[in-house]
């Protein structure tokens, strides 16, 4: 517009006092109202006409704007007549006029919100808006940040303003503000930090030196974290392995007993948890306790089949291993049907509570997942109670004596019959708590079991028969290998390596990690 | 349109009853064989197909069935067991006798059952896209070949809508489909500009449930400064563990966005979307289409399955078009002979729910429209593009180099 009309003015100066009288116009006018009012349709345009509307709006800084756009991030912006309106507060809209949104212009609305929110009350929002400006980056942000940082006190948004700010340095044209953007960078330990630098690498020949040293100093801080991650990784597979392998410690540790259904107790401890999330589903006060509420009932539901099946059948079967090992596979195809009939062959779904969900940030930045944090304390909880109950009840003390010498035990007054029973009543509860927990991390399926039961007796061999110790740092050890091993070999062939690796364990001590000695072994 | 041409062909058949009703009950049924696993991995996905071809069956016989012979489906169970779909293909053709399959859902089991149909010269119906590379006389392949799903997917990806992808991570079950639907999206990246450097390739087990050290590499690969996306080939249930997992991490599509060629309402009727909203999938059929043949559609199916608030989605719709062709074609053919029923599938074409018109051509495939969804918060798909045309389907990939001497069509 200011090009035409010079162009109209055959006058070079009074052309330039016009000029800058409209400039002063454009910036005393409503011009901004204009702007805002001109924008707005834009939100229930195309794809591209809605991400570019997003962006003026929130290069624009109207404070208008953020109820809008914030409303278009969450799919409440309705089309209305000759713009748009917010939907009213209440369950989510649906139908035609809800505006819909693609990738492009949630990037868009990160950016402008960012903007737009920087100096929210609601420290959340402030740090939303750090991190979308760490992705924006965009050097018209600085003096925007700068002012935000310096109102700033917590903390961890700082860090997070620090790490946008730096960034957005990166785009400056002046060089010095470039190397202190690099710098700035290079002082965190934030993946995010690393992929900014690198993405600047090929744009910045100049300053290619001082990037490579920035990449290198986070990756020396992020060395340690990575390392932590992937043993946190090991370690969660391990207390799967671990919950999977405690009760056939029991049942084939310590009786004997070579029970093929083992995976089938599994799979009925998650049927559990799903018929008790479903049956509380309708309570407002228990069902957030649901998940907690299955671990009796699946202890409960799978110790009772346990005892029944051990009294009905393995007793007559007692010593002789090859006719226990196909009965049990017989029962475990027979419970895997009974529950496709029942629940129907389709997977279940099971309800994670809040507190399992996402991520959790431990000192360092090292982040886990919940679930998977949850379940290995949950595995180390239940390892602690088997042991505790082994070693510090009177069952436990009944249970390893009739193991030992089942005929002295017996004159001694115990009733031999009812320990075995209690025993594998015992192991199978356990395996219905493993499936408590696997219920949160796997697919709730009739065929849920089948595709644990060979890890778990892998754990128990290589750990040593008989030996709780040695089920632990088994289950731990194939944990933290398969996953060490994942990255070179990939999922596939790293479950492969390790089976092979087992394998030649085995040939070279046949009793596994830690083998029991004495009489009791030998027998 | 269709609407009309359907209610008018039901007057017809209607009318054609009283007239046809001792041909009715002379005529032997036309068996229909389903050959769909209602057991084990692929169950998630499979259980709803085999319903379609139900729900079509009752709905042909209540307008009468085809030139007066009743339809009587025969369902047998493969249980997602590879070696087992071939031995229940044969059941169905030698015990049952069917006259025609509608089955499978992997290409794993597709091949499984091919030589099978081959030497008993048998009439099967796929219904899912899959990686291409085959041309049986006696399969139909009503889903998509990857020029028709795979490649405008990745090419919408590394497009201004699509975030301008140059990293890509390629995702799979461990058999034959995703592996050479990667081989080709490999050839075709390369011919893009991107090297094998900027390409991640990792496959998993079926029904693999732990996703955390796959999803935290996927976000150090994505870390290196170029914008990533990722392209999951990854079939059957193994899906639900697989999004759990990018929610938990916080993989936000905005950030790393992932397109999905197996993963459609069904899958995610299970799953929390909320933490998914923008993540993609590729098809050619979403629910949310708006059209009136899919409103038809998605009304018989909530009728038959009497629940209202089940989902439709791609696969079934490509059931349902198969389906109708194949009756056409009988219609046509005057008999369900499996010689003369090919030769006049050819050239069939039906108003598909997509809202575009199908027909089959030739090489035994169909044309398709393209469309790219993304994943809303009540587990709905939000069409963000699609072609203006059905598209024909190149079954034989140009990006496959031994295909160079191949005759297209």
């Amino acid at each position: 517009m200011p090009a035409s009309l010079a162009s109209g003015d055959p006058h070079g100066t009074s052309s330039l006092i016009r000029w800058f009288l409209l400039l002063l116009l454009l910036a005393a006018l409503p011009a901004r109202g204009q702007d805002f009012d001109s924008l707005v349709p834009g939100l229930a345009g195309g794809f591209t006409q809605q991400a570019e509307a997003v962006e003026r709006l929130g290069a624009l800084g109207d404070p208008r704007a953020l109820p809008l756009l914030r409303a278009l991030s969450e799919s409440r912006l309705l089309r209305a007549e000759g713009g748009v309106r917010v939907a009213p507060d209440g369950p989510a809209p649906s139908g035609p006029e809800v505006i819909r949104i693609n990738n492009r212009v949630r990037v868009a609305l990160r950016g402008a919100l960012g903007r737009l929110q920087l100096v929210s009350p609601d420290p959340a929002e402030r740090l939303a808006a750090a991190d979308g400006l760490l992705r924006a980056r965009s050097a018209e942000d600085i003096p925007l940040l700068e002012a935000a940082l310096a109102r700033e006190a917590v903390p961890r948004i700082r860090a997070h303003m620090e790490l946008a700010l730096g960034a957005a340095r990166l785009g400056s044209p002046d060089p010095a503000v470039r190397r202190a953007g690099i710098a700035a960078l290079g002082g965190t330990a934030s993946p995010e930090a690393r992929a900014v630098l690198l993405a600047a690498r090929g744009t910045d020949e100049a300053l290619s030196a001082d990037v490579n040293a920035a990449v290198a100093a986070i990756d020396r801080r992020l060395s340690l974290r990575r390392a932590a991650e992937t043993a946190f990784q090991g370690l969660s597979l391990g207390s799967v392995l671990l919950l999977a392998a405690l009760g056939l410690a029991v049942t084939f540790g310590v009786m004997g007993v070579i029970n093929m259904a083992h995976g089938e107790f599994v799979m009925i401890g998650a049927y559990t948890t799903v018929v008790v999330q479903e049956a509380l589903r309708a309570s407002p006060t228990l069902a957030p306790w649901s998940l907690p509420l299955a671990i009796p009932a699946a202890f409960l539901v799978t110790a009772a089949i346990g005892a029944a099946m051990e009294r009905g059948l393995i007793r007559h079967l007692y010593g002789r291993p090859l006719e226990t090992l196909l009965l049990t596979f017989g029962v475990g195809m027979v419970l895997q049907q009974v529950v496709r009939l029942v629940f129907g062959a389709q997977n279940r779904e099971v309800i994670s509570p809040p507190w399992m969900q996402g991520t959790l940030t431990l000192p360092f930045d090292i982040t886990v997942t919940q679930n998977r944090a949850w379940i290995i304390l949950f595995a180390l909880a239940v390892l602690a109670a088997t042991f505790a109950a082994i070693r510090l009840t009177r069952f436990g003390l009944e249970m390893r004596a009739v193991v030992q010498n089942r005929r002295i035990a017996a004159t001694m007054g115990i009733r031999t019959g009812r320990v075995d029973a209690l025993t594998f009543a015992f192991g199978s509860g356990i395996a219905g708590l493993a499936g408590v927990a696997l219920s949160q991390i796997d697919n709730v399926s009739p065929n849920l079991g089948t595709s644990y039961i060979i890890d778990s007796f892998m754990v128990v061999v290589f750990g040593g028969v008989g030996s709780l110790l040695g089920t632990l740092i088994g289950a731990f050890t194939l944990g933290v290998v398969n996953k060490l091993l994942e990255p070179w070999a990939g999922a596939v062939l790293a479950k492969v390596a390790v089976l092979v690796g087992i394998m030649l364990f085995i040939q070279r001590r046949p009793k596994g990690l830690f083998a029991l000695k004495g009489r009791a072994a030998e027998s | 349109m269709n609407l009309r041409i359907s209610r008018r062909a039901a007057l017809l058949g209607l009318g054609a009853l009283p007239l046809s009703a001792p041909a009715y009950a002379q005529g032997a049924p036309i068996k229909v064989g389903v050959l769909h696993s209602l057991s084990g991995t692929m169950a998630i996905s499979e259980t709803a197909l085999r319903d379609t071809v139900l729900m079509m069956v009752e709905s042909q016989n209540s307008q009468g069935g085809i030139g007066g012979r009743r339809l009587e489906a025969v369902v047998v169970d493969p249980a997602s067991n590879w070696p087992l779909f071939a031995e229940k293909a044969r059941e169905l053709l030698q015990v049952h006798r069917v006259d025609v399959s509608f089955g499978c859902w992997t290409s794993v089991s597709r091949k499984s059952v091919l030589p099978v149909y081959e030497e008993l010269n048998g009439l099967l119906f796929y219904p899912v896209q899959y990686e291409g590379e085959e041309e049986s006389r006696n399969i139909f392949y009503t889903g998509a070949a990857p020029n028709q799903q795979a490649i405008p997917a990745v090419e919408y990806l590394m497009g201004p809508d699509g975030g301008e992808a140059k990293r890509i991570v390629l995702l799979g079950t461990d058999y034959v489909y995703p592996r050479t639907t990667n081989r080709i999206l490999r050839g075709f990246l390369n011919s893009k500009g991107i090297t094998n450097a900027d390409i991640m390739e990792e496959y998993t087990p079926f029904g693999h449930s732990d996703w955390q050290g796959i999803v935290a590499r996927v976000k150090r690969f994505a870390g290196e400064g170029k914008k990533t996306a990722i392209v999951s080939t990854i079939n059957g249930d193994a899906n639900v563990p697989f999004y759990r997992e990018l929610g938990n991490q916080g993989i936000k599509a905005e950030d790393i966005p992932c397109v999905a060629f197996s993963v459609g309402e069904e899958e995610l009727a299970g799953i929390d979307t909320r933490p998914l909203v923008g993540h993609l999938a590729a098809w050619n059929y979403f629910m949310s289409v708006d059209s009136p043949a899919n409103r038809d559609f998605v009304q018989l199916w909530r009728n038959y399955i009497k629940n209202p608030r089940r989902v439709t989605n791609d696969p079934m719709e490509a059931t349902l078009i198969g389906f109708k062709m194949w009756a056409q074609a009988v219609a046509t053919a005057g008999t369900t002979s499996v010689d003369a029923v090919r030769t006049a599938m050819i050239g069939q074409k039906v108003a598909a729910p997509s809202g575009y018109e199908s027909e089959m051509k030739a090489n035994h495939h169909l044309t398709k429209p393209v469309m790219i969804g993304e994943i809303q918060a009540d587990g709905q798909f939000s069409i963000v593009s699609k072609t203006p045309t059905a598209i024909a389907a190149e079954n034989w990939s140009p990006f496959i180099p031994e295909n160079a001497n191949r005759r297209r069509g």
